[in-house]
């Protein structure tokens, strides 16, 4: 657009060039026209100036419109239809039937439930490590650059690759966990079966490929703390233990929110780890690792009934705004308490 | 690290600049790439229509998943040799599981087809009936041969109204029972095939009866049978009424199939007769290549699937029996698109690909039982002897076994009710459950999927 107008501006001259130039040289014919140029080439940069940023911020709401916005509404409208996977477009109004359907639907109930379990045996134990790990890591290391590499490469890694070693080093009659424990006299563990063992599985996964993320999340957080706050506390006598209880934590927490945030939105939305460890969208024989989206996915997929699967979808969407405002609320109630959040 | 001196800000900036310009180089590379590939999958579609025109070069393109065995064979090889105006082009998606639902999704919008498309036994209720618009139907074209396959295979494919035929039987899966030699003479049981067989002959409970003795005989940690999973399917195939019933209505809780096949798989799994595996699962394979169960159900295709995982070592431990029943496990068709550019030549392609000459060679070559009965007569299928399995006759009794083979009353959800009762299996053997607890969370587990 600016290069447009460089290259129109020598022939017709600028506008305020031309108000200088001496009247009696301009013809009368020209002298007609130019008021008109002048407004109207005004008015073309005034509309460039004005419109011309919305253009160029334009592509990706046209993409959120195509690719997020009307997937959401379309999703929210078949979830108040009886559709099928083979016939998106043959559409029975079933009301709210498929949501209130939910209310009783004891499979999405315990995919909600495994969701959150999972959630928490991942999660928890994730962000704890990542907070070990990131405080040894702000020391003075050698090969410092190595270390966060290597923390970093499982996330890196493909879900699907990932899952599939896991699944191979989770096996009941030859897997190498279970040969590991046979060496300290412990039974075969049927890892996909088990209520617990297996969500306990699903969860390694998520810890193995996420811990190294929110170590350098971590870290970047901890180098922005200012010295002088570690020199002083070593000054009054704390020891590194103390240091990082009452220095590093507190001026971390709105990181910790943050990464807390995303987990547990990553945790909601579980699919890829708790497919490939079983062997479809069941998740165990009798759902014992079935997330949420892998119900969703089951419904929609396997069963091919997009009108329930939209709701479950729609009911995910609803959990995670739920979320969102918790979030927000711990928010403001962390600002307000610690005072941190609103120097950062 | 904090006083660590860091790079200087200018060089900082510059190497970063650098490997984001990167970064967003090969990504954006990425990303045309993805566009043009499938720009030039479509010209390819495109250019391939108007050769077809003109009676130049054609592209024909087919989908199938797994080893499907078409090109395995090298009978796409042969066709374009025969038909140098032809050139054939395989995608293959190695689950069939995911391969259906994707192909769902094309179906209606049309885009992203094959010109042929493999259906396999388990959806093609669907592809019949409810998807029967989307392909097209054999009957309108003059060259293709329905007589030759044998009568239930083609019924299969059959819309039930119009009478519309969408697929063209590929292999059927007769089914047998692999055991292992050396697991039977180590507890007494007879080896030789012949006599193996008349053990559980016509009655399925007389092969848990023989597996409980061949338990309490052996002295190997090795169980009786793979998984009660693969048990129940040979024996609820063996039924002509499964899952529906002649009207298509759902029937799966009262059918005597259903009945009978769980209440003799739960026999076995009570006795502890099963290794609790879950069908084609990595130890399922691990499993099969130890030895750690003496028996399996093997349609035909499942001798290829034993030979590769078992190896060289299992080479002459395992035999092929007669089952207990007649019954088909799996199977294949393949169907031409509407969306196809070329139905004409695509239908031709499909019907060389199931004649009879062709389906004697996928036999021979990948072990994929005909559906042709002309090609079964073929000699050098029925003479067929398979050598890994100690040089069974397998083209014999594979005949045999298609023989009492009954017409399977199929419908649009068998997959899912299979896949629930194999889960209520599956619980009843890893989880400990009854199996009134195992049937009954199984019916509520398929009836909340059927539930529309």
């Amino acid at each position: 657009m600016t290069t447009e107008h460089h290259l129109a501006a020598p022939p017709s001259g600028g506008a305020a060039p031309r108000q200088e130039r001496p009247p009696g040289r301009g013809r009368a014919a020209r002298k007609a026209l130019d008021p008109k140029a002048v407004r109207r080439r005004s008015l073309r940069y005034r509309l460039d100036t004005k419109f011309s940023p919305y253009g160029f911020i334009s592509p990706f709401f046209l993409f959120f419109a195509a690719f997020g916005l009307f997937p959401l509404l379309f999703t929210g409208w078949a979830a108040l239809h009886r559709v099928q996977l083979h016939n998106p477009t043959d559409m029975e109004w079933a009301g709210l039937h498929n949501f209130t359907r939910l209310l009783e639907d004891e499979f999405f109930w315990n995919s909600l439930k495994n969701t959150f379990l999972i959630g928490m045996i991942s999660t928890v134990p994730q962000l704890l490590m990542a907070l070990g790990l990131a405080h040894l890591l702000n020391y003075k290391l050698r090969a410092s650059n190595f270390w966060r590499v290597a923390l970093l490469t499982p996330y890196a890694t493909s879900v699907a690759a990932a899952t599939l070693v896991f699944a191979l080093l989770y096996g009941r009659d030859y897997g190498m966990i279970n040969w590991a424990l046979g060496l300290v006299g412990i039974d075969n563990i049927d890892w996909q079966s088990g209520d617990w063992v297996s969500k306990f599985a699903v969860s390694t996964i998520v810890i193995w490929r996420w811990t190294g993320y929110n170590t350098l999340i971590y870290l970047a957080a901890m180098q922005a703390v200012p010295s002088d706050l570690y020199e002083s506390a070593a000054i009054d006598g704390a020891s590194r233990w103390k240091q990082f209880l009452y220095v590093t934590i507190p001026s971390l927490r709105p990181t910790i929110l943050f990464t807390i945030v995303v987990s547990t939105i990553g945790a909601m939305q579980l699919f890829g780890e708790p497919l490939l460890f079983g062997s479809g969208a069941d998740g165990g024989p009798s759902h014992q690792f079935q997330t949420i989206g892998l119900y969703m996915y089951q419904i929609g997929w396997f069963n091919f009934n997009l009108g329930r699967a939209s709701a479950i979808a729609w009911a995910m969407f609803l959990i995670l705004i739920l979320i969102g405002l918790i979030n927000w609320g711990l928010t403001k109630w962390v600002n307000k308490s610690s005072g941190i959040g609103k120097g950062a | 690290m904090r006083n660590t001196p860091r790079m200087p800000r200018g060089q900082r900036g510059r190497s970063s600049r650098a490997i984001a310009t990167g970064i967003a180089a090969i990504l954006s590379a990425g990303l045309l790439a993805a566009c043009s590939s499938d720009d030039g999958g479509e010209e390819a579609g495109d250019s391939g229509g108007n050769g077809g025109d003109s009676g130049e070069q054609i592209t024909l393109t087919v989908g199938v998943f797994g080893q499907f065995g078409l090109e395995e064979a090298g009978l796409y090889d042969e066709y374009m040799e025969l038909n140098p105006h032809i050139k054939i082009e395989q995608t293959s998606t190695q689950r069939s599981e995911d391969y259906w639902p994707a192909l769902l999704t094309k179906l209606p919008t049309g885009s992203g087809l094959m010109d042929i498309q493999a259906v396999e036994v388990a959806n093609i209720y669907e592809a019949s009936n409810d998807l029967a618009q989307y392909f097209v139907d054999y009957r309108d074209y003059e060259d293709v041969d329905l007589s030759h396959f044998v009568e239930w295979k083609v019924a299969q494919a059959t819309n039930n109204d119009s009478g519309k035929v969408v697929g063209l039987g590929t292999d059927i899966g007769p089914m047998g029972i692999c055991y292992r030699k050396d697991l039977f003479e180590e507890a007494g049981l007879p080896t030789d095939r012949e006599e193996v067989g008349a053990l559980w002959a016509g009655d399925w409970s007389a092969y848990v009866e023989t597996g409980k003795e061949w338990q309490a005989a052996t002295s190997s940690d090795a169980k009786w049978v793979d998984a009660g999973a693969g048990m129940f399917q040979a024996i609820v195939n063996s039924f002509s009424e499964r899952f529906y019933n002649a009207d298509g209505e759902v029937v799966y809780e009262d059918s005597e199939g259903v009945a009978t096949a769980w209440d003799t798989t739960m026999e076995a799994v009570e006795a502890d007769l099963t290794a609790k595996h879950d069908l084609f699962s990595e130890e399922w394979n691990q499993g099969m290549a130890n030895g750690d169960f003496a028996t399996l159900s093997c349609p035909a295709w499942m001798l290829g699937y034993i030979q590769d995982k078992s190896g060289d070592e299992g080479k002459g431990q395992w035999d092929f029996a007669a089952a207990p029943q007649a019954a088909n496990w799996g199977g294949s068709f393949l169907a031409v698109t509407e969306a196809s550019k070329n139905k004409e030549e695509a239908v031709k392609l499909a019907n060389w690909l199931t004649a009879p000459e062709q389906q004697a060679k996928l036999f021979t070559e990948r072990g994929s039982y005909p559906s042709s009965a002309v090609a079964q007569e073929d000699p050098a299928v029925a003479a067929a002897t398979h050598e890994y399995f100690s040089d069974a006759p397998i083209g014999e009794l594979f005949k045999a076994a298609a023989e009492g083979i009954p017409t399977l009353i199929t419908g649009p959800r068998d997959q899912i009710i299979e896949q629930g009762l194999s889960n209520g299996i599956l619980v009843a053997e890893r989880e400990g459950a009854d199996p009134e607890t195992a049937w009954a969370d199984a019916v509520k587990d398929i009836n909340n999927q059927l539930e529309e």
